[in-house]
């Protein structure tokens, strides 16, 4: 008897949550953006993800500190790739996604010059389509970068690009195969340091064979993203860049104007200024690594650390 | 299909025929490590498969460790060694001689397994001893099936080097690599052309030695063979029997 009336609970739950789930897709936000604009306009936001983790943990910090102030938000995590994204930016279905400002910038346009974190943030607001704009940036950056081990950078005396001129041994970069042919690569080098280097292809992207192979001192320098927690774990140092050959790639939130206010510029606002690129190095440690902590709990953590909203 | 024409472009373009990353040098790089590839595998897989079919010992064995190693994934044992060993040219040529030993040791063995045992029983008979026998009559008579097994060995090397270039080595897949890269699918398509042809060239120099290597003795029996059967042949006027 009793597992009976159970069962009949438990369908009656299913059911209740299956209607509560359909009158959440049949007021999406396909049709809410054209008719119920005014009324609307600081009401709900939905936050979108690009289909990594990082992107996916950085949505989740931005939805719970919106939720946490009071702003009605809800994630769309996992979209797909920048393509995708945006266009679902565009389309209405999301308001607001984190974005790397370089990529973001190449993406509206492709022939910008811009390559500093200011240059591409004062070219952002021209390059964006109509009704969308990028809030404060953060300092936190996942870009490509060239490191080199301590014992390298302490012999030879070297902690910018600018400084591999003067190395008198022959240098050789661990990169994927692009690498030879990109302006931030084995030419740009050339061009803007005078620096020969020669290529060891390897494509894993900065993954584990490229840090082995540094590690091990059959490449010199690497091509690693900023973020990975390979730099920290292997104690490389990340050359500096003077020449701005590697095009900044700050955090950044892209938001439909519609959905902007007061308070939401300075919830987000207040999020990119906390943000660091250590932070993100340890959001990825504890997304991949042996933990495997979900992104919701990622995010939550870093809040609860930084206490922001006091 | 309109990535053929520029694949052929690619292929004409003297550009890509000059210089350290030009088509002769990369070809000779891939040679290069096929052959290398192959001598391993043949010092390897030969001695151990002619010992098996001499001694009809450890077949069991040898057919185990060949299944075992068809099925290891060679991108996956390419890493795994590469994160062991560091990125050298050890892994891949690990990697590709335990692709290369199942075919090369079936080869040997299954040729010393199709020598008749009455040919070897008249050998013992006359009195040869038994590395006279396997080095006068087994090897010989198996030497075709031998040859055979390095020729289907030697294709998948060729094929497979390709997949190696995920590392930075020479050779063809170097080509494939950078191409995906830069999603220049000619240079990919291009130098997909060029395996392929490799490939065939080798194969048809295999079949070519395969051929001379037959012992003058057992061509003499098929040539009998087939003469006294081609009488028969034609008087049954079956037409589908002929192509045999």
């Amino acid at each position: 008897m009793s597992l009976r009336t159970r069962g009949i609970a438990l369908a009656a739950v299913a059911a209740v949550s299956a209607l509560a789930l359909a009158g959440c897709s049949s007021e999406s936000p396909l049709d809410d953006s054209s008719t119920s604009s005014g009324s609307k306009a600081s009401g709900s936001i939905v936050v979108g993800s690009a289909n990594f983790p990082e992107s996916e943990i950085i949505a989740q910090v931005y939805t719970q500190a919106l939720s946490d102030n009071g702003v009605d938000a809800s994630i769309k995590p996992n979209i797909g790739a920048r393509e995708v994204y945006l266009k679902a930016l565009q389309d209405g279905s999301i308001d607001l996604v984190p974005e790397y400002s370089g990529s973001l910038l190449q993406y509206y346009d492709a022939k910008s010059k811009a390559k500093s974190s200011a240059d591409v943030y004062a070219a952002l607001s021209d390059a964006l389509p109509k009704g969308y704009e990028v809030l404060d940036q953060s300092t936190a950056q996942d870009a490509d970068s060239y490191n080199v081990t301590k014992e390298f950078s302490q012999k030879y005396n070297v902690t910018s690009l600018s400084d591999l001129k003067s190395v008198p041994v022959s240098l050789t970069v661990g990169a994927n195969p692009e690498f030879a042919e990109r302006p931030y690569g084995i030419k740009g080098l050339k061009s803007a340091y005078g620096v020969t280097a020669t290529l060891d292809p390897i494509s894993d992207g900065g993954g584990p064979l490229t840090v082995k192979a540094l590690v091990d001192g059959t490449v010199q320098l690497a091509d690693i993203y900023t973020t990975s927690s390979a730099i920290k774990d292997n104690d490389l140092v990340t050359l500096k860049d003077p020449k701005h050959i590697i095009i900044a790639e700050n955090v950044v939130p892209i938001i439909n104007e519609k959905k902007v206010s007061t308070k939401v510029k300075n919830v987000l606002n207040t999020v990119s200024k906390a943000l660091t690129t250590d932070d993100l190095v340890s959001m990825n440690a504890k997304s991949s690594g042996s933990a495997k902590e979900s992104a919701e709990q990622i995010a939550k953590e870093w809040l609860a650390s930084k206490n922001l909203f006091k | 299909m309109n990535s053929w024409p520029s694949a052929f472009l690619w292929l004409a373009d003297p550009v890509n025929w000059a210089g350290p990353g030009g088509i002769p040098t990369r070809v000779g790089e891939h040679l290069l490590y096929t052959l290398v590839t192959l001598l391993i595998g043949v010092i390897i897989a030969v001695p151990a498969g002619l010992a098996i079919g001499h001694t009809g010992r450890g077949r069991g064995i040898a057919v185990q460790a060949s299944g075992v190693l068809r099925a290891l994934p060679t991108l996956g044992l390419l890493l795994l060694l590469a994160l062991w060993l560091g990125i050298g040219f050890t892994p891949p040529l690990i990697v590709m001689v335990a692709l290369a030993l199942p075919p090369l040791l079936a080869g040997a063995y299954a040729g010393m397994d199709a020598v008749d045992r009455q040919t070897i029983d008249a050998a013992r008979s006359i009195g040869m001893t038994g590395w006279q026998v396997l080095f006068q009559v087994e090897l010989p008579l198996a030497l075709p099936l031998v040859i055979g097994g390095i020729r289907s060995g030697c294709l998948q090397v060729i094929a497979t080097w390709t997949v190696a270039a995920y590392l930075p080595l020479g050779g063809l897949g170097r080509y494939i690599y950078d191409g995906l890269a830069v999603q220049n699918y000619a240079e990919m398509l291009g130098a997909s052309v060029l395996v392929i042809v490799l490939a065939l060239l080798a194969d048809g120099l295999f079949a070519l030695v395969q051929r001379l290597v037959v012992p003058r003795g057992v061509l003499a029996g098929r040539s009998r063979d087939v003469r006294t059967r081609t009488p028969r042949r034609s008087a049954s006027s079956t037409p589908s029997t002929t192509a045999g």
